[in-house]
């Protein structure tokens, strides 16, 4: 009897939710931003409704099945992995900026444009009022940008 | 930079001004900050010049090869001088804003 695999489905669909879910979700709260946990935890379900379903597929005897089965759980892996490399790998690939200004030294003064079109120099940054009172501070963020 | 206008009204009370830095263009800024709702200060350094002077270029990792920053945080006193780096090793994570306040209340 021909039966819906639905573990293989479920699991393989998880593991696709699962790898968009970070971009969509996670990747705006700290937490569950600086480590993935809560796509790890999901990427666990993912794999073992995966490894269910293989193996009900395996115990069939369509030949049909199993080769379907076996190709959506390798999907499934693939998804996984390309995860787990984007963030621990990938995510690694910096350059070390040892020439970046230290504590204690003296910030390099630029002027940039600001996004109304306003020359902005640091030492005006550093002497404009914040609240009403001259700053104590600045806190540069760079990133990588939008483009 | 989420954490950063969560924390906006904390980090001006301690007279932190929050200022990010990226090779986007002032255009590009515009539009994230009305997506996103921030109100801080959006720089633009399209040729990478000051990226480049923090020594923060990630080369090539822009649209069609072009240079981008790193992720990278300072903090900056009134006298200009570096008070507090974040570099971070994995450019999913990112400074916090807790991180910074707490920092910033050493600051004179």
């Amino acid at each position: 009897m021909r039966r819906f695999n639905w573990p293989l489905w479920l699991g393989f669909l998880l593991s696709v939710v699962t790898f968009f879910s970070y971009f969509a979700v996670f990747i705006w709260y700290p937490v569950t931003r600086d480590f993935p946990w809560a796509n790890l935890l999901l990427f666990l379900v993912a794999a073992v409704l995966l490894f269910l379903g293989l193996r009900r597929a395996f115990t069939s005897d369509r030949r049909r099945s199993k080769i379907l089965a076996a190709f959506v759980t390798t999907l499934g892996v693939v998804v996984i992995a390309f995860f787990l490399f984007a963030f621990f790998i990938g995510g690694r690939q910096l350059p070390a900026s040892s020439g970046a200004p230290q504590v204690g030294q003296k910030a390099p003064d630029f002027t940039l444009t600001d996004a109304d079109g306003k020359s902005v120099s640091l030492n005006e940054l550093l002497s404009t009022p914040v609240n009403g009172t001259a700053p104590k501070g600045v806190l540069l963020v760079f990133y990588r940008g939008y483009w | 930079m989420r954490g950063i206008e969560q924390n906006i009204e904390q980090l001006r009370a301690q007279g932190i001004r929050p200022v990010a830095i990226s090779v986007d263009s002032p255009e590009t800024s515009r539009g994230l900050m009305q997506q996103q709702g921030y109100t801080f200060t959006f720089l633009s350094d399209p040729n990478a010049e000051t990226i480049r002077r923090y020594d923060l270029v990630h080369a090539g990792q822009g649209e069609g090869g072009h240079d981008i920053a790193r992720p990278a945080e300072f903090l900056v006193d009134s006298t200009g001088t570096v008070r507090w780096i974040h570099l971070t090793e994995n450019y999913w994570v990112r400074a916090r804003a807790e991180e910074v306040l707490e920092v910033s209340k050493l600051l004179k």
